[in-house]
């Protein structure tokens, strides 16, 4: 590979990096909030799914590409409320539901989605912050959707939030012992419906990023596993939203290897590149799982690391 | 814990006195596992209904089609058995580590790849003219392996570092689905097919049969035979008994020297063969190739399988039959409803989620528990 080559890959894989990372982060966000109140939603896969369709289907219907986002942000606090709900009851298991509504969000979203494959949604604009280089590659690459500062704004704002307000304190608290937050007089289950709830908000909008910016288009196999990914990021990122941001932006790097390496002529293994996430994934989970830091950052309620 | 400090009465602490009072302690308790798992379905589908008349569907009508579709005819029923096989296998890879405590859901990944090793592992044999029989053992058994190790990997890393279970054994299965796609795009791809990239068809000879008289291949066979045998090792003997307890309680397992880590890896193992051997009999019976068609979603529906079957490897053939009967009757309902081919995936996620938030239903009502004895979990 020559100079000129490597220059282009790392400037492929800065632009995949913002690119590829926004549905990564709120994912990974909204299930940072979830963790750490204290559960685990498995199902975020589906809310991504059945955001980006529901966005999609706004997007067409309305002409405007904000509302289906807020659309998006809806459909995903409603998949959210319902495993805040079905978790509350007695003796229901939270990795086991969210399985099911990783299922259940899935199957419906293809199902109302099926007449908008089709048609053209408006999508989100960009802009460039290349403006200062002269080479289009830079410009191209360095194309960004207002979402991705959201994401970035919203991972700042939770961290100052869990460290400096009541808030904050109340969701850290129920997540680390129900006990204590219940002789504050906090209600365990509100504090973790409403968790949940924001969190598949924030997952549903993620949704919204994929179908109406990149890839751009509402297909069935638009979502492969970036939301489980994002799941298992918030373990490697050890429940910490500024450490969600980065290693968002990390996996969206490792995503654009494959499309990067054949933009200058490396086509060979191109299926095998498109694993790296996952692999990535799970060598990330390998080196966190055992890691006496992370033990000592994980929310006491948690039954992921159990 | 009231359960706990309540002295228990005689009658519970001497041993069962007569064979008939054991006998209905048993069915009693026993109603509750089936009553409630029905009263689940029951819900789902009244729920489904709503949906699809919220659509100005006909409910009636879907049931009738699923009915016609799944098991009204000879031709369905058959259709429906052969679905179930691969079903009855997904579901068995799920069942065997719950009952360990693990809940493993990439059934679907052991599937495709150990379907893709079976198809590859046979190009040198075909080309070679071996005998059919052996060329299939030699199949049946890379995909038992390969599908094995898969799931094997994923127990390791459990009880080795700890990893989360369910999240690996998932991005387990997008990288088997990667590993498959990146042969059969390239070095294993057979050129002489244009449409859809796939490995060197195995050729009708080297096809598994029909059981006699049916359409329905040996798979199905294989799924009966296995769930009884994986019954009778979880219930019948000291490796089942060891493997129940250390799923009950890990830490009792460990203080009573039960080799814990080497029986999650074994019950993953196993698990991960079942799915393999489901991959082998969708190459070696019915696609006769491997390709993206593997990964038609019999994972995912074995997932649901094995837990409305409460993990019981005897309950999950009338349960897979059941929903290889929802599957096959899928295209029937979406040429005659106009109704999209999710729907079937919708009634699924409908139903587990309602299997799941009945969980929260045993122990609550009084006509399933029986006086003095104490409560198993």
């Amino acid at each position: 590979m020559s100079q000129s080559d490597s220059l282009i890959v790392l400037v492929a894989l800065i632009g995949g990096a913002l690119r590829v990372s926004t549905p990564f982060m709120f994912v990974a966000l909204g299930e940072c909030l979830t963790e750490k109140s204290g559960r685990v939603n498995l199902g975020l896969e589906g809310t991504l799914v059945l955001g980006a369709m529901t966005a999609y289907a706004i997007s067409y219907q309305t002409q405007s590409p904000w509302l289906g986002v807020l659309a998006a942000g809806c459909a995903g606090s409603a998949l959210g409320a319902m495993h805040g709900y079905i978790c509350k009851l007695p003796k229901v298991n939270d990795i086991a539901v969210g399985i099911a509504m990783m299922l259940f969000g899935t199957g419906v979203a293809f199902f109302f989605g099926k007449p908008y494959i089709q048609p053209q949604a408006p999508q989100l604009g960009s802009f460039s912050l290349g403006a200062w280089s002269n080479s289009q590659e830079v410009v191209t690459a360095l194309r960004i959707n207002p979402l991705l500062l959201v994401g970035i704004a919203v991972g700042f704002v939770m961290a100052w939030a869990f460290a400096n307000t009541k808030w904050g304190l109340i969701v850290r608290m129920t997540g680390d012992s129900a006990p204590a937050a219940k002789a504050m007089g906090v209600s365990v289950d509100l504090v973790r419906f409403l968790s949940t709830t924001v969190g598949g908000f924030l997952a549903g909008v993620g949704g919204a990023f994929l179908s109406l910016y990149y890839p751009g288009a509402w297909n069935q196999g638009l979502s492969s596993g970036q939301g489980l990914m994002a799941v298992a990021l918030v373990i490697f990122a050890r429940w910490s939203p500024i450490r969600c941001v980065l290693a968002a932006l990390l996996f969206g790097a490792a995503g654009a290897i494959g499309p990067a390496l054949q933009s200058v002529g490396i086509t060979q293994g191109y299926y095998f590149y498109n694993a790296a996430p996952y692999i990535l994934t799970l060598f990330i989970m390998i080196a966190s799982a055992g890691s006496k830091h992370a033990a000592r950052l994980v929310p006491g309620e948690l039954s992921i690391t159990k | 814990m009231a359960d706990i400090a309540e002295p228990l009465s005689p009658a519970a602490l001497a041993p069962a006195s007569s064979h008939w009072g054991d006998l209905s302690v048993r069915i009693r308790r026993g109603a509750e596992y089936v009553v409630i798992p029905l009263f689940a379905l029951g819900i789902s589908g009244f729920l489904f209904s709503l949906l699809l008349l919220a659509l100005g569907k006909s409910p009636t009508e879907f049931f009738e089609l699923v009915e016609r579709g799944g098991f009204g005819t000879a031709f369905s029923l058959q259709n429906t058995l052969e679905r179930s096989s691969p079903l009855i296998l997904t579901a068995l890879a799920v069942a065997l580590p719950a009952r360990i405590g693990l809940v493993i859901i990439g059934g679907e990944g052991a599937l495709v790849l150990g379907g893709f090793a079976s198809a590859a592992m046979a190009i040198p044999f075909v080309v070679s003219n071996t005998s059919p029989i052996l060329t299939l053992t030699i199949m049946a058994a890379t995909a038992v392996v390969v599908g094995g190790f898969w799931i094997g990997i994923v127990g390791y890393l459990r009880y080795a570092r700890g990893v989360n279970e369910t999240i690996s054994s998932l991005l387990m299965t997008y990288i088997g689905i990667a590993i498959m796609n990146f042969f059969v795009e390239g070095s294993l791809r057979d050129l002489t097919n244009p449409n859809k990239p796939s490995t060197m068809p195995i050729g009708d000879a080297y096809m598994v049969g029909f059981i006699p008289g049916t359409d329905v291949h040996w798979g199905l066979v294989a799924g009966l035979v296995l769930s009884v045998l994986l019954y009778i090792l979880l219930s019948r003997t000291t490796f089942g008994f060891a493997v129940r307890v250390a799923g009950g309680n890990p830490r009792a397992a460990l203080a009573q020297g039960l080799p814990v880590g080497k029986l999650i890896v074994i019950c993953c193992a196993i698990a991960g063969a079942c799915a393999g051997l489901a991959g082998f009999y969708e190459v070696a019976a019915i696609q006769g190739r491997a390709n993206a068609s593997l990964a038609a979603g019999y994972g995912y529906t074995g997932i649901l399988v094995s837990f409305l079957a409460r993990h019981n490897p005897l309950v999950i053939v009338p349960v897979a039959i059941l929903f290889g009967g929802i599957v096959a009757s899928g295209g029937l309902i979406e040429r005659r409803m106009g109704l999209p081919d999710a729907t079937v995936l919708v009634l699924q996620g409908l139903t587990f989620v309602v299997l799941l938030m009945s969980e929260t239903l045993y122990g609550r009502f009084k006509i399933f528990q029986v006086k003095g004895t104490v409560e198993r979990t």
